[in-house]
């Protein structure tokens, strides 16, 4: 996903808030991943925001994207420049309410910005792990946060949110922990990477491996990839736009200049955007997690996971009831994807709410203002939250 | 979020409203903005869930809290199991069905009745607009010319008596209304219903 951190036009927010973290699996009780692999201690950076309530029945989870982080909403200091990913969407009296739910957002495992990664010291070696890091799958990240969770008390959650890859935890949740979720709004998302999207994801790790700075991962000592990873980062980029959305903001505009240059500077707009977004992606992201996330992304397989290659038995687990928002132009996970998705769950007799927004911007548009998008999040909120102390109340 | 007003219906779905149970489990197929559904689940607390196949209807559903799928009724109808619902409703929509024999027999597959309602046109100003203007018959419930209408099924209430022979099921139950297109009230017609209904409503199983 871009990085589309936007401020409240009203100015409203939940305010300050503060990056924390877990940290469990110490050995030598080390977790055991996907693959067989062990990992140990791993630490989870989180953030919350909002007040959970006595019963501990107002828990939202947010689960973050390919670049994303803990940091989903409001502000660590006052003089603080930028809000949280998703501040249009969280906070006091929007989509997500902070007055009402208490909202959760951890960064994944594999990530670079707080929780256990390549880029985090290996206990064993005392350095960065880099290729040491075992590979990590979607499942393990959604174990991580299931451990969290536990840590912070919690058995019930009102709603798990998320788009993209954070769509697919989403998934993962409502198939592992089935007695744990009551709703879910996977967004933009699919149950699995089409092969254009593995292709895509491939180029970008080979940008990034072809990078001699990456060393086999090892660079943490000397000169970071950060040629390739912003190549990996503007390939990105394409895949999060669109056609449309393109042509609308670029078109083929000069960048600063009548004329072309005739020679290999950015000369269309469009050049200089993408490499002004590559620049900006290696200060703040690691090229080994980039490889990480991304390969976890094109493993995952619901249908194969827990259906033996069938979406409908792949769903059969879940409880949750659902709302599932696709976007016109997104062409990485396109809104047939989501529609294959929707007839599985409501093959399983599943509460289902469908709904395609109209949008030029790509897969980027969920992350972008949509008074639609928010308004349909909040609706459905209120009434999982309603039907849920009725529940409650009838027992 | 803004609750609707849930008395002002219009009245064709005030009937229909009538003749379902409370509790019931509901589907709507082509709910519109909800306006029926939110009612049912407000004053018969039934459990109800629609489809629709305009994004921002969809999007209105949503947001009232109503579970909605985006999407074509012939699709979607068939991803339910039997017997799935206590009633499925396809409220003034059956005059823009293709296959209207295979729909009608999906909606009973699923559900244990269906609630079917059409504007008629075997009503007097329909027959009167034809005999008298030679044009095809333009009118409040069907207000399209020929060539831009999306009502590609021209109904009367004893064609659909008829066609309930031929697909083979039963009809429970029938009103004939007179009611404005979205008119909130109206009133049941019982001399010469062909005649003088605009709307039929049946309850069928």
């Amino acid at each position: 996903m871009s990085e589309y951190i936007e401020h409240d036009i009203n100015n409203v927010t939940v305010g300050l808030v503060e990056k924390e973290s877990y940290t469990f699996a110490e050995p030598p009780n080390e977790i055991t991943l996907e693959s067989g692999a062990r990992l140990g201690p791993v630490t989870i950076a989180y953030e919350t925001c909002g007040q959970l309530n006595d019963d501990r029945s107002n828990v939202v989870l947010i689960c973050h994207a390919l670049s994303g982080d803990s940091h989903v909403a409001g502000y660590y200091s006052e003089d603080d420049p930028k809000p949280g990913w998703w501040d249009i969407m969280v906070g006091p009296g929007k989509g997500i309410d902070t007055d009402k739910y208490f909202v959760v957002c951890s960064n994944i495992l594999g990530s670079c910005i707080g929780s256990t990664g390549p880029c985090t010291y290996n206990p064993k070696t005392v350095e960065p792990y880099g290729l040491d890091f075992p590979v990590v799958t979607i499942g393990d990240m959604v174990k991580c946060q299931k451990a969290l969770l536990d840590h912070l008390g919690i058995k019930k959650i009102l709603s798990v949110i998320g788009g993209s890859i954070g769509g697919m935890q989403v998934l993962e949740w409502c198939v592992s922990y089935p007695e744990m979720v009551v709703s879910a709004i996977p967004l933009a998302t699919t149950t699995r990477h089409s092969t254009m999207a593995i292709a895509f994801n491939e180029v970008a790790r080979q940008a990034i491996m072809a990078d001699p700075n990456w060393n086999n991962g090892d660079y943490y000592s000397g000169s970071k990839p950060d040629l390739g990873l912003a190549v990996a980062r503007m390939i990105g980029h394409i895949t999060y736009l669109s056609d449309e959305s393109m042509r609308i903001k670029f078109g083929r505009r000069l960048q600063d200049k009548s004329d072309f240059s005739f020679n290999f500077d950015a000369d269309f707009q469009v050049e200089s955007y993408l490499r002004y977004q590559g620049a900006k992606f290696v200060d703040r992201f690691d090229a080994n997690s980039f490889l990480y996330i991304t390969k976890a992304s094109d493993y995952y397989d619901l249908e194969k996971q827990h259906g033996n290659g069938s979406a409908v038995e792949a769903f059969y687990k879940a409880r949750a009831k659902f709302l599932v928002i696709s976007f016109t132009s997104d062409w990485l996970y396109p809104t047939y994807q989501s529609r294959a998705m929707v007839h599985a769950i409501k093959k399983n007799g599943l509460d289902v709410s469908f709904c395609e927004i109209e949008a030029d911007w790509g897969h980027d548009a969920f992350l972008l203002p949509s008074e639609s998008l928010t308004a349909m999040v909040k609706g459905f909120l209120e009434r999982v939250n309603d039907e849920t102390r009725k529940e409650e109340d009838a027992l | 979020m803004m609750k609707p007003e849930k008395k002002k219906m219009r009245f064709d779905l005030q009937i229909i409203a009538s003749w379902i149970e409370p509790g019931s489990k509901v589907l709507d197929l082509g709910c519109g903005e909800g306006e029926l559904l939110y009612f049912l689940k407000e004053d018969k607390q039934i459990e109800g869930t629609g489809i629709e196949r305009v994004e921002s209807k969809v999007a209105r559903c949503i947001e009232k809290g109503l579970p909605v799928i985006q999407g074509d009724i012939n699709e979607e109808i068939m991803d339910y199991q039997d017997n799935t619902f206590d009633y499925v409703i396809l409220s003034q929509t059956l005059q823009q069905v293709y296959e209207p024999s295979k729909l009608i027999q999906a909606l009973l597959r699923i559900g244990k009745r269906g609630i079917v309602s059409f504007p008629n046109f075997s009503h007097w100003r329909v027959r009167l607009q034809l005999l008298v203007t030679g044009y095809a018959p333009i009118t409040k419930q069907l207000p399209y010319e020929w060539f831009d209408t999306p009502n590609i099924r021209v109904i009367t209430l004893k064609d659909f008596r008829k066609f309930s022979k031929e697909v083979g099921f039963k009809i429970i139950k029938e009103v004939a209304i007179n009611t404005q297109n979205q008119a909130k009230s109206g009133k049941i017609i019982k001399f010469l219903p062909t005649l003088f209904a605009t709307y039929g409503i049946f309850l069928i199983g």
